[in-house]
């Protein structure tokens, strides 16, 4: 992969830092009234999510990292791996580890598109869309006649995720949640 | 921030722009102080090591020379000063490459100001007299600090006699950069990590800071002498507002011989980095042989200032085009 010195990062590019594939998030030049300038850089670890500063000498360079986002559907999982097919008509397939998945495990839904992050070839991230309908599999029976403003209760959804949803949602009904913040959005 | 051909500043912060302009050149008419205008080309340039300047290749009545844009007007300036100009000012289109933020850009505008037979101090009170003048509403009071105090204070070091080693790490840990980045690095570089770092944004809180006894070898054009701990100090100062750094004045370098020398100790450090050499400005050197009178200048950063003034968070919304879009 090609260097980027410190004036070519920009929000988006990927780099490598500590042997992991980051984002850059932003970049600030500091500099003080006379003498060496450094850019505070802000990256997010595509391994880990975790968003960190570091700083470094105004005119240093990182390696590129050979990193890819696609759009893939979700298939199955064997307990083990967890399936995606290319939606670009290739019907390739890739294999996703536990650790990449990591909280989408419980937004996952068959024939739903998802965002792989591939390094080097492989998925080192899945990013669920922002929303996504899921069906209600087990929730305290609806009260009639509550739709109004009220209180909440706990529902566990086909995918496994647990959402609060209003006290008239019954089993069985599909809702729209939002999976950025796991909040109840509406009846689908 | 998508190219586009409309300006970054709005046309109310353009008229708020010019009014300030009006009130800075008020300012200097008032004081007797003389409006100038230097070249923006020149046939030397900016030794200091931390500046990239541009050139350009000009057909010149020498035929094709390397003509220099300015990184300060410094150099011309010095030479009116020696041509016994008296006290002068200007606002200079200035450019140094790369620098490209939010409180920076590759071409700005540069406040400079000699004032021949002023002491630092009567400089110190003057730019602080007129950021004030700017800034209607701030009311704080300017508070002096010396360098090595800052360090004591925020660091628990001293920036003179602490070691190399202790200072890298410090500087790596509270810099956020790798440990080993700075294995290698010089004593100013770890300094000025940590003051850019660590100090530079406490500075400016509700006041306006003046620093002062920087180390000598951070005298850049200034002259040196002996602070009250028998340290070897600039004799310069930086001025700050809401952990921004504003201006930077010094008690001038007149001696033809050191500023020679410091010229060449900038290309000798730039071959050691494996930088390209800046061709020196011979002229300015000439001009310092014939005489400069005893002079305290500064230069200070206009669009900073008008951007704290119209409290804007980017520079280039109190610019009319920025370097992204110019």
């Amino acid at each position: 992969m090609a260097n980027y010195s410190t004036n070519e990062f920009k929000g988006g590019l990927k780099v490598m830092l500590d042997g992991d594939p980051c984002s850059i998030v932003e970049n600030e030049l500091v500099k003080p009234g006379k003498g060496q300038a450094f850019n505070r850089v802000k990256l997010r670890n595509l391994m880990t999510g975790r968003v960190g500063e570091r700083t470094f000498k105004s005119g240093d360079s990182l390696e590129g990292a050979d990193v890819m986002d696609l759009e893939m559907e979700y298939l199955y999982t064997d307990g083990d791996m967890w399936y995606f097919m290319k939606t670009d008509g290739s019907f390739e397939q890739y294999a996703v580890e536990k650790k990449a998945l990591g909280d989408t495990e419980k937004w996952l839904k068959e024939q739903v598109p998802y965002i792989i992050t591939l390094w080097n070839d492989k998925a080192i991230s899945v990013t669920p869309p922002n929303f996504i309908e899921l069906e209600v599999v087990e929730t305290d029976p609806g009260l009639k006649g509550d739709t109004a403003q009220g209180g909440s209760k706990p529902a566990t959804l086909s995918s496994g995720a647990v959402v609060r949803v209003p006290l008239f949602i019954n089993q069985g009904e599909v809702l729209k949640i939002d999976t950025r913040s796991g909040d109840y959005v509406s009846r689908a | 921030m998508t190219a586009s051909w409309q300006p970054t500043a709005s046309i109310e912060t353009l008229r708020e722009r010019a009014r300030l302009l009006a009130g800075v050149r008020a300012f200097f008419a008032e004081r007797g102080v003389l409006e100038v205008e230097t070249p923006i080309l020149g046939q030397g340039g900016s030794t200091d090591v931390h500046l990239v300047s541009l050139a350009s290749l000009a057909r010149t009545d020498k035929g094709q020379r390397r003509l220099w844009l300015q990184t300060s007007p410094e150099f011309h300036m010095k030479r009116l000063l020696a041509a016994g100009s008296g006290s002068i000012f200007q606002l200079a289109k200035s450019f140094r490459d790369g620098e490209i933020g939010s409180r920076h850009n590759i071409e700005f505008t540069m406040l400079e100001w000699y004032r021949p037979g002023f002491t630092l101090a009567q400089l110190i009170d003057e730019t602080t007299t007129l950021v004030a003048n700017v800034l209607p509403s701030f009311a704080g009071p300017v508070v002096h600090y010396r360098y090595r105090e800052l360090f004591h204070t925020y660091l628990a070091v001293d920036p003179f006699t602490t070691s190399i080693e202790t200072l890298r790490t410090l500087a790596a840990e509270r810099g956020q950069m790798s440990a080993n980045a700075l294995t290698e690095e010089s004593r100013d570089t770890c300094l000025d990590l940590l003051m850019s770092m660590v100090i530079e944004p406490t500075l400016g809180q509700n006041e306006l800071s003046v620093v002062l006894d920087y180390p000598a070898s951070q005298a850049a054009l200034a002259r040196r002498h002996q602070d009250a701990d028998g340290e070897w100090v600039a004799s310069r100062f930086e001025l700050y507002l809401n952990g921004v750094e504003l201006a930077n004045g010094y008690d001038e370098l007149i001696d033809a011989e050191e500023q020679r020398l410091r010229f060449s100790e900038d290309n000798a450090e730039r071959r050691r980095l494996g930088l390209p050499e800046v061709d020196v400005d011979e002229q300015l050197l000439a001009a310092l042989d014939h005489g400069m009178p005893e002079s305290a200048g500064v230069a200070l950063g206009i669009d900073r200032l008008i951007q704290l003034a119209l409290g804007k968070a980017r520079l280039e919304d109190v610019l009319t085009f920025s370097t992204a879009n110019c």
